[in-house]
């Protein structure tokens, strides 16, 4: 399968190319716009952002090896990502990672990327979301949760058709 | 009574308040910049003259502005240092890359109220020559990179960002860099590899400091969400009448972001200095005290760093009393709320987030699950600090699932002792060693006994042959 990149995301990208005077710096943004496109930076879109900054591939396969938000395989529809860091686990994250993970069919002893038969759901555990005050945190993909009972879980899984 | 003072905080949460442009206008949005843009040169006695962005800079430093984010350095000296010489441009970077644990006040500004920060930004980058700004959001607030983005649309087509803002000649464009889930990039340095779109790793200093030698090798500032903020407030009152606000070399406010186990989480805005940690966790106008039957165990006064507070230790505080020194032995519930009591307690306010532990908390479960956040966090540049922080979580993974040993308090503190001290190249090393040492340094007692325990059961195992252990709790 060949892989093509929509010409409208391709303007958006050129746009964001001009924000910067190193076209290297758009490395970060350029994986987003695609993950965001694709759900995932394969192989090939990591040899397309390298020859649209005029870089070699592990330039840029070093930057998707690095940062967490960046999956080089298809996650869930839904991602859903639990905070699991001091303020959160004292608000009781941990107990809403399980409720997740035993509704899904998920190990709710793993911390990593899990992702259900149907490819629906992910579920995983991230380090700090900045939203402590509220605990315990979520997003799910973009939208941030705070205070999440697990009442609240099931409305926002009930949410995601 | 201490009260809260809401001075970055004013408008945000009221009813109504949203974070579009006109909203702002009608709140006196862009009178600050309006008038740091018309100031004129200023004559001085030997026939020069001061530009209005020295005056600007002047103002920042006389405000004692010290940086939000967690250094606490001087705003005005950071400024100060910028190469000016070099020719080469001046890139101004803030740094919203919140992640520091327990704290979430840049968040509210940036989510409610984006155009003060832009504001403060576009003021910021006048008074020091900058042509080109960069805002560094964590990837992890999606909806905070849009917003601002439609803020800095709304403020370019108003004439406040661009080309000739406000027909004053300068010009200004400012772009937003989402980062990727990486905690290291708060680290300037390694913020500013990520926005030349490399791996965050930090650069050693000397050489390269981001004043001299930062993005692109140019000269770069890097501050603070709350700090850029600032600096719209010090552009309308003043350096000098902000200055009065807070306490001496704590001046200004800071907005304090409370969590754990309190009646009211929340963040707070107050003046620098004038609400003790006591009075933070327990008047009814903050956390409103402990939850019903529950005592203070132990308090982390400013981001998941700082060095923790063990419940009832005491300090002794260097104080002026009638235009003398004198020490004054203080209860760490009264350490007054600033910069420079909490470092003469040992600690920092570091990002201003209080996080509260009570009596139910096993401290050596909080304490592996701080580890645990740096073992995953460390860019893993630095031997010390790569290994070192994985093996204090294997350690305290091992202590909390029933595989700990008597002798892994003092093992735990020896690694943690081993890391810091110049041996990494940024303060990360430092970042996962304090809470480590002073953890294991303030509750031996626990530590001990929980490994003491399980060498004890191991052993009544492998008499009886029969497992006593349910599953480990994950």
């Amino acid at each position: 399968m060949s892989f093509t990149v929509p010409a409208n995301l391709e303007a958006e990208i050129d746009e964001l190319i001009t924000h910067y005077p190193v076209k290297r710096s758009a490395s970060l943004m350029l994986l987003h716009a695609l993950q965001e496109h694709f759900g995932h930076i394969s192989p090939e879109a990591t040899q397309w952002v390298a020859r649209k900054l005029g870089l070699q591939p592990i330039n840029v396969h070093e930057l998707v090896t690095f940062y967490p938000m960046f999956r080089q395989s298809a996650p869930g529809k839904y991602q859903i990502k639990v905070c699991r860091t001091l303020s959160c686990a004292l608000g009781g994250s941990h107990q809403l990672h399980e409720h997740f993970c035993t509704k899904l069919g998920l190990d709710p002893h793993a911390h990593g990327l899990q992702t259900t038969k149907d490819g629906k759901f992910s579920v995983e555990f991230v380090e700090c979301l900045a939203g402590c005050g509220m605990a315990p945190v979520m997003m799910c993909n973009e939208d941030f949760h705070e205070g999440v009972s697990t009442a609240k879980a099931d409305q926002i899984l009930g949410g995601c058709k | 009574m201490p009260q809260e003072f809401k001075l970055i905080l004013k408008h945000l949460d009221n009813p109504g308040y949203t974070p579009d442009i006109e909203c702002y206008l009608r709140h006196g949005g862009y009178d600050a910049l309006k008038k740091a843009l018309a100031m004129s040169p200023l004559d001085l006695a030997d026939g020069k003259k001061k530009t209005p962005q020295e005056q600007l800079r002047d103002e920042v430093m006389k405000s004692g502005l010290r940086g939000r984010g967690g250094a606490g350095f001087s705003c005005g000296l950071k400024w100060s240092f910028a190469d000016r010489r070099s020719g080469k441009p001046i890139y101004l970077i803030c740094n919203a890359d919140e992640s520091e644990p327990g704290t979430f006040k840049d968040r509210q500004i940036i989510h409610k109220d984006p155009h003060q920060l832009i504001e403060g930004m576009i003021i910021s980058c006048f008074a020091n020559d900058v042509k080109l700004a960069y805002i560094y959001i964590r990837g992890e607030m999606p909806k905070g990179a849009k917003l601002l983005n439609t803020a800095l649309k709304e403020a370019r087509a108003k004439g406040f960002l661009g080309k000739n803002i406000l027909g004053s000649g300068y010009d200004l464009e400012i772009h937003v860099h989402r980062g990727a889930g990486a905690y290291i990039c708060g680290e300037e340095t390694g913020l500013i590899e990520s926005l030349e779109g490399k791996r965050p790793y930090p650069r050693i200093k000397p050489p390269y400091f981001p004043a001299v030698l930062g993005l692109y090798m140019c000269p770069t500032i890097v501050n603070n969400v709350e700090t850029l903020c600032n600096v719209k407030h010090i552009a309308t009152m003043g350096g000098a009448e902000f200055a009065k606000l807070g306490t001496p070399n704590n001046t200004g406010t800071r907005i304090v972001s409370l969590s754990g186990q309190v009646k009211r989480p929340g963040y707070y805005e107050i003046e620098v200095g004038k609400a003790t940690i006591g009075q933070l966790i327990n008047d009814p106008a903050f956390g409103g005290g402990l939850r019903p039957g529950r005592s203070l165990k132990a308090v982390i006064p400013g981001g998941s760093s700082s060095k923790v507070l063990k419940a009832g230790e005491k300090f002794k505080l260097k104080r002026k009393v009638e235009g003398k020194d004198v020490e004054v032995e203080t209860d760490m519930l009264d350490l007054p709320y600033d910069f420079d009591s909490l470092q003469q307690a040992g600690t920092m306010s570091g990002s201003s987030a209080i996080i509260v532990i009570d009596d139910s908390v096993d401290i050596v479960g909080a304490l592996a699950n701080l580890s645990e956040f740096y073992a995953q966090e460390s860019c893993g540049q630095c031997t010390p600090c790569r290994e070192g922080s994985l093996w204090m979580s294997k350690t305290l993974h091992r202590l909390t699932h029933g595989g700990g040993r008597k002798q892994d308090a003092e093992y735990l503190a020896k690694i943690a002792d081993n890391i810091p001290g110049g041996k990494t190249i940024c303060a990360f090393g430092e970042a996962c060693s304090w809470p480590v040492q002073s953890f294991v340094a303030k509750f031996k007692d626990e530590f001990v006994a929980k490994g003491a325990a399980d060498e004890e059961r191991r052993a009544k195992e492998a008499a009886t042959g029969k497992k006593e252990l349910a599953a480990a709790p994950h």
